[in-house]
């Protein structure tokens, strides 16, 4: 029965697309098979990582291929935790979704696209082959693209062809990638390519073969002169799209760089330098674009590449402290994001614009829904003892130790910028007089959808705000499991081990 | 042999990159067919070209005899054309979408996202 766990969440998803597909025009039951399998999903990535924790790393053989030969799935306590997010925030937007999309959109495919977007992250969480994570990334862009395009509104197409470009020019780079390192090494199994990459005396080649699979994560991830692509594209789609795109896809880029640069690419100091010098220019860049716009969405888009500066910084630090830091961030910044794009969803649906000098008077009007907002705005900002506080007292005590001001500074600067960046928006989206908007005809509003869809859009919030207090409050048990992650990804031997039996 | 194909791979990727390069949305995708091929070909040139000598074992041997050709690679480059050749059928239904809606095809003028900044 636990045998084969590791696959489960695989197997589930991508079991759920396959029923979806067969539902394709009956919008209704694909909104309750959504629902219900996601709910499902997430029952079964608690059992997977309640396992983890107590038995350790689990590998499952692919045909029973021996390791270093076939594709392996390993599932270590960084994936259990990621599959697990990938759950929540699955579960949040399935629902949001049914209830903010459009039946038009629903009716080409939306929920099974959906679905082999969550399969496809977790295939890229649990592989252990680097190849497979290439296929998994594709499976991943090629789901994105088909969700970023649905509904062919004109911003949407612009925003996609930019989208689609440098997405397709990562692959591209990874793929090459991938080419120079088994040229080099004869291997595509990870803990073995860790192995063999140490051995190899050419270090220059190594370090050539690091930047290219830097720079192909760096697209995907969105780091310093690498996002152009993401403000131009997030805030075209639905919400319910932003906020899984938002949540998880730029957090797979650093899924990948954490899991490169600590088992295969590991100790070498120059390329450490160059992701500490991306980290802070992310950090900066991110923070300043989100100072200077005014759609709230292009806002939230510019905060998630300021934000994916401090992983890459804990990542560029290197020490297990700051590692720790990197992966509290990690699960704080997944629920925090996804949430903050379905608020600015429900403020769309609410007034029909995120124009943030047009909106106004949300306080006065949903009272008990603006204390709602709160929740995952302050979060983003950090302030105690809400859940974005805890892994920023990491990543700093880690720049101390390492004696790099300059990280610290930007660390702090960065958190200065989101909170002008969030009061301003808290002031002029909640506080501020409302404004009054021309009404637009064919729009549903937020008053007029039946009980039943405002449930989908409000629940889905709550839950995620929920587990974000927990990740604040109880931020004890969040510090144990990153703890333990730092643990096991600053001693790469376990995993080694884990994988190959040695 | 090996010389060629890394000279050819070379000419592939600067091609390709130069084709991404240009504001045109046809050029683009034909940048980005010329640069998948580039990167298949680099992955069957890293492989080793073995020529003539297939990994099949003989049938009075257990085990190889001599040098054979890696099969990993082509398995690779299998995969990775069947994806791209996807890829690439969806981008150009992606950029026939996009110019009957924008009816433009220069980059620079796809500018209605920038207008509600």
């Amino acid at each position: 029965m636990t045998q084969q766990l590791v696959l489960y969440p695989l197997l589930l998803q991508m079991f759920l697309s396959i029923v979806l597909m067969f539902c394709w025009r009956k919008i209704s039951w694909q909104r309750v098979i959504s629902i219900v399998g996601s709910i499902i999903n997430v029952g079964v990535s608690i059992w997977l990582f309640s396992y983890i924790w107590e038995n350790g790393t689990q590998i499952v053989l692919a045909g029973n291929w021996k390791p270093p030969f076939g594709i392996i799935f390993v599932a270590d306590t960084l994936s259990a935790t990621l599959v697990l997010l990938t759950a929540i925030s699955g579960l949040a937007v399935s629902s949001f979704s049914s209830a903010s999309v459009v039946a038009a959109r629903l009716k080409f495919g939306y929920f099974p696209i959906f679905h082999f977007l969550l399969l496809g992250l977790n295939g890229a969480f649990l592989t252990g082959d680097i190849f497979n994570l290439y296929v998994w990334f594709e499976i991943i862009i090629i789901s994105s693209f088909v969700l970023i395009t649905l509904g062919g509104e004109k911003a949407q197409l612009e925003g996609s062809v930019k989208y689609f470009t440098l997405n397709i020019l990562a692959s591209m780079i990874f793929l090459t990638a991938i080419a120079v390192l088994y040229g080099l090494t004869g291997s595509l199994n990870m803990a073995d390519l860790a192995l063999k990459v140490a051995a190899i005396e050419n270090r220059g080649l190594v370090s050539i073969t690091a930047i290219l699979f830097l720079v192909a994560f760096g697209i995907k991830a969105a780091v310093f002169p690498l996002y152009f692509w993401l403000p131009d594209s997030y805030h075209t789609p639905p919400s319910a799209v932003a906020a899984i795109f938002g949540g998880l896809l730029t957090k797979v880029g650093v899924y990948a760089l954490i899991r490169v640069f600590t088992l295969i690419f590991v100790g070498d100091q120059f390329i450490e330098n160059i992701i500490l010098i991306m980290a802070v220019l992310t950090l900066i860049s991110g923070g300043l674009g989100a100072l200077v716009k005014n759609n709230l969405r292009k806002v939230f888009s510019y905060l998630i590449i300021c934000h994916i500066g401090y992983m890459i910084a804990g990542l560029g630090l290197f020490t297990e402290v700051a590692i720790a830091g990197t992966i509290f961030y990690l699960i704080h910044d997944i629920i925090v994001k996804t949430n903050l794009f379905m608020v600015s969803g429900l403020i769309f649906r609410m007034r029909g614009t995120n124009s943030i000098r047009n909106l106004g008077g949300l306080y006065a009007d949903y009272p008990k829904l603006s204390l709602l907002i709160a929740i995952p705005l302050f979060s983003l900002v950090g302030i105690p003892p809400l859940s974005g506080f805890w892994p920023k007292i990491s990543l700093i005590i880690a720049g101390f130790q390492a004696e790099r001001w300059w990280v610290v500074g930007a660390i702090i600067f960065a958190s200065l910028i989101t909170l002008i960046v969030i009061a301003k928006v808290w002031a002029s989206v909640v506080w501020k007089e409302k404004k009054e908007l021309p009404v637009r005809l064919n729009f549903r509003y937020f008053d007029k959808l039946i009980t039943i869809r405002k449930a989908q859009m409000i629940a889905p919030m709550i839950f995620l705000s929920l587990v974000s207090l927990y990740i604040g409050f109880g931020a004890e048990h969040i510090q144990q499991v990153s703890s333990r992650v730092a643990g096991e990804l600053m001693d790469n031997q376990q995993y080694i081990e884990a994988v190959l039996g040695k | 042999m090996e010389v060629i194909l890394a000279i050819l791979i070379g000419v592939l990727y600067a091609a390709g990159i130069y084709m991404i390069l240009r504001r045109s949305l046809v050029k683009l995708i034909l940048g980005i067919i010329i640069l998948g091929n580039g990167a298949n070909l680099l992955i069957f040139l890293l492989g080793r070209v073995v020529k003539g000598s297939p990994p099949i074992i003989p049938a009075d041997s257990d085990v190889f005899q001599s040098v054979y050709a890696d099969p990993v690679p082509q398995a690779l480059i299998l995969t990775a054309i069947v994806i791209s050749f996807g890829l690439q059928s969806f981008a150009i239904i992606l950029v026939k979408r996009a110019y009957k809606v924008v009816k433009t095809d220069d980059l620079d003028e796809m500018n209605a996202i920038d207008k509600d900044s």
